[in-house]
């Protein structure tokens, strides 16, 4: 849920990265973290397990600057992706403002999307929310690799309300600031109608 | 999309007071509101060069998993959370939507820091109460100025 301080002037969102594991969720924030000014970004905490994947979230502040006289700033946090870790996605999207969805483009991973995309749905309407109606953009991520699936296919059977969806390869940066721009467009569309 | 949470100048100030008395009464190092969604309300004390934003997230994260174990063996919350350390301490209250943290050092003791907080809890609770009316209410009114974004505000963002 968003959070207006009118006495520090400042607007805090939140943003949660979601998909199957290994698709790039947390690579789409370390990118985010490598390329923002100091200024304007907070500590990357990864609860990770000792092999570097995601146990719990990571976090990221983003600060995008002023909004009539209002500091935005975007609370990023990433999901845990494997299958096991369910009762932590749903811990994490307690008061989300807007999703993305990473898919991993590879052919073999067409099931984990499938799968992850519909435990999003399941997960998002166990805390109160409804996929159709929150801010959420799917990323086509792994582009760069040679057994992907092709994009019209990959984006036909992933998309669920024509949401906007951009092709990435989160590691060379490619694709990550256009979705993190569009959902973040989204999300203060929906707070101008709040 | 829910309406979002706020928090007025005054509201603000009046959690800050309540903060710094909590502060001084339990002889914390510092003591934090934060939302149970791991947004930083309002802090009192010493933060030396701690980073706030993600301490409230962190915070959250921990509360959010202990409830979860604390359901899975049949307790519906743990009102509270310890964490103990060898020079530094942490005990989470939870109030509703929002989360109590008392960070405290050798200087005091987790029996003065409970009593303490329990005090407070109820005038943060009261506080609470008001701000998540305040904020459905200004849903029409105060919060206009969120009506006059305009799609070149959020693109100027980006550029």
């Amino acid at each position: 849920m968003t959070f207006i301080n009118y006495a520090s002037r400042e607007i805090n969102c939140k943003i949660v990265y979601y998909g199957p594991g290994l698709c790039g969720k947390t690579t789409n924030l370390q990118y985010i973290y490598d390329s923002t000014a100091p200024q304007a970004k907070g500590k990357l905490i990864s609860l990770a397990t000792e092999t570097d994947r995601t146990l719990f979230f990571d976090f990221m502040p983003l600060e995008l600057g002023t909004v009539r006289g209002f500091k935005t700033r975007f609370h990023l946090y990433t999901v845990p992706g494997q299958v096991y870790y369910d009762a932590s996605r749903k811990l994490i999207l307690k008061g989300v403002d807007g999703v993305v969805f990473v898919a991993d483009s590879q052919e073999e991973r067409m099931d984990a999307n499938v799968e992850s995309l519909y435990n999003l749905e399941e997960n998002l309407q166990s805390q109160g929310y409804n996929l159709m109606e929150i801010p959420y953009v799917l990323q086509l991520n792994k582009r760069d690799l040679p057994n992907v699936v092709p994009t019209e296919e990959l984006a036909s059977e992933l998309q669920r309300k024509n949401e906007p969806y951009f092709e990435a390869t989160a590691s060379q940066g490619v694709g990550v600031f256009d979705t993190l721009k569009a959902v973040a467009k989204q999300v203060l569309t929906e707070l101008r109608k709040a | 999309m829910e309406a979002p949470f706020s928090i007025d100048e005054q509201q603000f100030h009046r959690i800050k007071t309540i903060l710094a008395r909590l502060r001084i009464e339990c002889a914390a190092r510092v003591v934090f509101l934060v939302d149970r969604d791991g947004q930083p309300i309002a802090f009192q004390g010493d933060i030396g060069d701690m980073d706030t934003t993600s301490f409230s997230s962190l915070a959250a994260g921990n509360v959010a998993a202990t409830s979860s174990m604390a359901k899975l063996i049949g307790e519906d919350v743990f009102p509270a959370v310890v964490h103990e350390g060898e020079r530094e301490s942490i005990f989470i209250s939870v109030i509703g939507r929002s989360l109590l943290v008392v960070v405290f050092d050798e200087r005091s003791t987790l029996g003065l820091v409970k009593l303490r907080t329990k005090k407070a809890s109820r005038e943060v609770a009261a506080l609470l109460d008001e701000m998540t009316e305040t904020s459905a209410n200004r849903k029409h009114g105060e919060n206009s100025f969120l009506a006059e974004i305009t799609d070149e505000d959020i693109d100027s963002l980006f550029s």
